[in-house]
């Protein structure tokens, strides 16, 4: 039983609570549903110039989509997205961050701004530039090579290149973001654990080992866990640079999505990959959380 | 059953608010119409206005520029939210779309008022896509068809100063083309991004594409599957390329150099081949029809169904189809006009690149006219993509294209089905009977 004091606390913080929460609703949990209930219906171009020809297929945009594929496609791009672009974009971010964050680096603050600006830069403005470093005779890319004696790629036309084009691009225009938390991450370790180290005799791998990595944990986490839920999401990456070619192999599920959706305007069947989106990664997310928690017990 | 939108709802705000501050309107205020144009037809439209304000002086235009990336999703944004222009600029291939979502008011009653010549001046390939069961949708703007750009002087080197005729000839040449040199070349660029030079070789072959008034896939037809190893010798003799033209960085600089000498586009390449082409080699490029059907483009001006002002509008539709202004239109944009009259006019009648497009004009096919087609042309790229990248095979390929094509006109075939219910069996057609 709550006491008049206790209800009076709690009047004022559903005041406070309610417009956020009314935002939320509106603009969050109703396009939700609304999406939600469009994926069990066959919403398209001739629905919306006529409501009864709307018709209510269950699940249909599911099975539909799990036997398309293109999906799989999609899926297995993203995927491949994913599981190299993830890791990697990581790597490079500690990595960047422990050079940055090092005793011995002069000008950190030069550094930290100049690894941070792809971040801040337009994607298009990048894309443009990255074009014509991946090009097959006039790139910057293919000339370093010929140089190293090894025969001019085709980036972003031969299948199996693209992808790989499409990620190195994506790492080098992300990795800032996460390199600035992870320095937070770092500087937030007590300098007299390494002193302590040191003492005890541990070299720098061992201090890295020992020190920086498990009380990186937490920012190593959440580092992890938004970089893949971003990643899941790619979408402007492939759009400007190949519009899901050659041959859809850097189709992603989001790009998908957008062209089912509004290129074709098959609201249904884009909701619908949506959905699946949206639990491939609250089981990513999941999976982590678990993983995350049997490692630090 | 659309009562009071939010816009009808802001409307009437705003009415009662002039009403509060007692700003009455006086009744003769012009009428305002709203007209979208696309890109820099947008931009060019608006010279031609003064003189439509000046012969109605009740009337006032309003141009709205929408880039054309963005053009077909901001129209069906708009049909959605329910704030259509008055009269719009659309592409011909939109039609049968905007047709299904009942956004369009039928002209026909209107053009009652017309002589019949004028109606019989527009190319009538072109008219064609405007008219869908039975009536006429939009009017014609200006057009667009594809044939071949060549280089006149390599074209000459290997012993044809005028451009072939035939398939047969052209073939010839450009396998002429490909040993020409020492210089690593091809004879033609066929962007495997895009699917108009595969369906003008179906279309020429009497292939129709779909089958059964549009329900179904008939990409095995053999007609087809001609026109497809035809399209993929070109690939597997070297001919041509298999890139697309976002792998090209700079298309017009390769033309300059000979890298391709033979491109098939359509008439807004006149204007950039004019400006981005070295000008020691503006003597070394010309235009020529295709041996055969093209396709039939081109852009098309629209009233909205729901549009208040219709009448004010088609004044404005009547007046962009004034031969006069399209020969207008013609000088400031160089987009070809829909009526064969304004090509008298010196500029068009002394421009050697557009006589090919006129001839060409003449002999001009339809994409099947359903709302599915340009999502069925993107799967034909597709998978025309995957062959001529050797990832599969023809029968594969084709397969798989018919079966998604099923699958996409599913919607269609019940529409078909519940629109017209109980219609006695339709007798096959010959050779239908197999499946």
């Amino acid at each position: 039983m709550m006491n008049g004091l206790e209800r009076h606390a709690a009047f004022s913080a559903w005041v406070f609570l309610t417009p956020a929460l009314l935002l939320i609703a509106v603009f969050f949990f109703l396009p939700v549903l609304a999406a939600l209930l469009l994926s069990f219906t066959d919403f398209d171009i001739y629905a919306l110039g006529d409501l009864n020809r709307l018709r209510f297929v269950g699940f249909n945009n599911y099975l539909h989509l799990l036997q398309s594929p293109l999906f799989w496609t999609a899926i297995g791009n993203t995927f491949y997205f994913v599981i190299l672009g993830g890791p990697l974009s990581v790597a490079v971010s500690l990595g960047a961050a422990l050079l940055v964050n090092a005793r011995l680096t002069r000008f950190p603050g030069l550094f930290r701004t100049a690894f941070f600006l792809p971040v801040v830069t337009t994607l298009v403005a990048v894309a443009v530039v990255w074009r014509y470093l991946y090009h097959p005779r006039y790139g910057l890319l293919n000339y370093g090579l010929s140089l190293a004696g090894i025969e001019p790629i085709d980036w972003l036309g031969d299948p199996d290149w693209a992808m790989p084009a499409i990620i190195l691009m994506a790492v080098w225009k992300n990795f800032g973001f996460n390199m600035i938390i992870f320095i937070a991450g770092l500087q937030n370790i007590p300098p007299q654990l390494y002193e302590a180290a040191r003492i005890d005799g541990a070299q720098a791998w061992a201090q890295f080992r020992h020190i920086t990595l498990p009380l990186l944990g937490p920012t190593f986490l959440f580092v992890a866990l938004m970089t893949m839920i971003g990643y899941f999401q790619v979408f402007a990456e492939p759009y400007v640079m190949t519009q899901g070619g050659p041959a859809n192999r850097t189709l992603s599920i989001v790009l998908l999505m957008y062209e089912e959706g509004f290129r074709w305007w098959n609201m249904g069947y884009a909701s619908a990959a949506a959905f699946i989106l949206f639990v491939l990664i609250l089981a990513g997310t999941v999976l982590q959380l678990k993983l995350r928690r049997r490692a630090s017990s | 059953m659309r009562t009071l939108t939010i816009r009808h709802c802001l409307l009437l705000i705003i009415f009662a608010a002039v009403g509060l501050i007692g700003c009455h309107a006086p009744s003769d205020q012009p009428v305002v119409v709203e007209f979208w144009a696309m890109g820099q037809e947008g931009e060019q439209v608006k010279a031609l206005l003064p003189e439509f304000e000046r012969r109605h002086p009740g009337i006032r235009v309003r141009v709205q520029q929408i880039p054309w990336s963005a053009a077909h999703e901001k129209l069906l944004t708009a049909y959605a939210g329910d704030a259509m222009p008055d009269v719009f600029q659309l592409g011909n291939t939109w039609i049968p779309e905007f047709v299904a979502l009942r956004a369009l008011e039928p002209l026909d009653a209107r053009l009652q008022g017309w002589p019949a010549a004028a109606v019989n001046d527009y190319f009538p390939g072109i008219l064609a896509t405007n008219r869908l069961n039975g009536q006429t949708w939009a009017l014609p703007w200006y057009v667009d068809t594809r044939l071949f750009f060549y280089r006149s002087d390599l074209l000459k080197a290997v012993g044809y100063p005028e451009p072939p005729t035939t398939w047969d000839d052209w073939l010839q040449a450009m396998a002429r083309l490909k040993t020409l040199d020492e210089t690593e070349r091809y004879a033609i660029l066929l962007p495997v991004n895009e699917w108009q030079f595969l369906v003008i070789l179906a279309l020429q072959r009497g292939a129709t594409l779909l089958r059964d008034r549009d329900q179904y896939g008939d990409f095995q037809n053999p007609r087809f599957k001609e026109a497809f190893r035809f399209y993929l010798s070109l690939f597997a003799e070297e001919l041509a390329p298999p890139m697309s033209n976002t792998q090209m960085a700079n298309l017009y600089q390769e033309f300059a150099n000979g890298y391709f000498a033979v491109y098939i586009t359509g008439p807004w390449n006149i204007g950039e081949f004019r400006r981005r082409l070295p000008a020691g080699l503006q003597d070394q490029w010309m235009t020529a029809p295709l041996p055969g059907a093209s396709l039939a483009g081109g852009a098309s001006l629209a009233l909205s169904r729901t549009s208040p002002r219709q009448d004010a509008a088609w004044k404005l539709l009547e007046y962009l189809a004034e031969p006069e202004q399209q020969a207008q239109f013609y000088q400031i944009t160089g987009d070809l006009p829909a009526r064969q009259s304004a090509w008298k006019i010196p500029a068009l009648a002394g421009n050697r690149y557009a006589q090919a497009f006129r001839q060409q004009l003449q002999n001009v096919q339809a994409t099947p006219p359903i709302p599915e087609w340009e999502r069925i042309a993107s799967r034909l790229t597709y998978y025309a993509e995957m062959t001529a990248r050797q990832q599969m095979s023809v029968d594969e390929a084709l397969a798989a294209l018919d079966r998604e094509v099923d699958r996409i006109l599913e919607k269609r075939r019940w529409l078909l089905e519940r629109e017209q219910p109980p219609s006695p069996p339709a007798p096959l057609p010959e050779g239908e009977g197999q499946r």
